[in-house]
């Protein structure tokens, strides 16, 4: 844990910069896919089960 | 080495919480989705469901066409290709292949089960959003805080719910309308150049940012989103469809305002650089 925290403040800012850019990005990503599961998927079951959710977010539906 | 398992931010978070961004986020995003799915579903329980159920009788009825076969008899197995049925039935079913027929599969039962569902749905929805809205907070330098959030909802708002309703309005089932994947990559196409515009005219000063985010801004609606096929029209009355149209518009409103603040709010307690 020491030598962690020296680590991680030896590193330049710019590095900790990407690495919260990446990281952020990441997690859009995955964002990203749940909404393209629940509101964009074709599989005729994902649509039914998620019906009416895609018609009140004006998803394109059916 | 980075920790693997999930635990809250560090005591000392200005020296090695900073790399874990990614956790901060998705521990931000669940609970701000879990309230805001919870709180939505209440509000289309009132709102936009009972208008969809009365929708679905008009759709079920099919259209008032005579001499047609009642559209009960119609249904083929999930996937099959878009077909003409003008060739072996009456014209007015052509219809029924535009719209679509909740016999096919599976579906949540009425009631209970369908409302469990839509929670579901709803829920799952509102952590993607807030992923999506946590990560562009957390990437640019801006106060974090539940009226910085509340100010990114509205610019989500607009990106994905008034942006593509110009072209494609919230609808009720049984309304004519153009291919998916068509109408889909007009949709996302629209919410992503929104959102990309509303993002340059907000962040960047330089005048060539503002006049590309008005042509971002503008250009899906010059292309124009995909329309129904020519000729046809909803199952559902006009008022039906505008009542509709202004109950999930609010409804989204609420949503991202609700999903915005509470953002803002969880990424600024949870966020490793605060």
């Amino acid at each position: 844990m020491q030598k962690q925290t020296a680590d991680a403040a030896a590193r330049p800012a710019v590095t900790s910069r990407t690495s919260n850019l990446v990281q952020s990005a990441m997690a859009a990503c995955l964002g990203i896919f749940v909404i393209g599961f629940v509101g964009f998927s074709h599989l005729e079951v994902v649509h039914n089960a998620a019906h009416d959710v895609r018609h009140a977010n004006a998803f394109p539906c059916h | 080495m980075r920790r693997m398992t999930f635990v809250m931010p560090t005591p000392s978070p200005a020296t090695e919480g900073r790399h874990h961004m990614f956790r901060a986020i998705v521990f931000s995003a669940v609970p701000v989705g879990i309230i805001t799915g919870i709180a939505i579903t209440l509000m289309q329980m009132v709102g936009t469901e009972p208008l969809i159920l009365k929708a679905e009788t008009y759709e079920n009825a099919g259209p008032a066409v005579p001499d047609a076969a009642p559209p009960a008899e119609h249904t083929h197995a999930a996937g099959t290709p878009a077909h003409d049925h003008a060739a072996s039935s009456a014209e007015g079913e052509g219809h029924d292949a535009a719209g679509h027929d909740h016999g096919e599969g599976w579906a949540p039962a009425d009631g209970f089960e369908r409302t469990a569902y839509t929670l579901g749905a709803n829920v799952l929805t509102a952590i993607g959003y807030s992923l999506v809205l946590t990560a562009l907070l957390s990437m640019t330098n801006v106060v974090h805080g539940w009226r910085t959030g509340l100010f990114f909802g509205v610019a989500g708002f607009a990106s994905v719910m008034l942006a593509p309703m110009v072209g494609l309005p919230p609808e009720l089932p049984g309304s004519p309308a153009a291919a998916l994947a068509a109408r889909q990559t007009w949709w996302i196409a629209t919410a992503l150049a929104t959102a990309a515009g509303i993002g340059l005219l907000v962040l960047r000063r330089e005048s060539w940012s503002a006049v590309l985010a008005v042509i971002l801004i503008a250009a899906p609606h010059v292309v124009g989103a995909p329309l129904p096929p020519a000729g046809e029209e909803p199952l559902a009355p006009l008022e039906l469809e505008r009542r509709f149209i202004v109950v999930a518009t609010v409804t989204s409103f609420v949503f991202w305002a609700l999903l915005g603040a509470l953002s803002g709010t969880f990424l600024k307690r949870l966020s490793p650089s605060a």
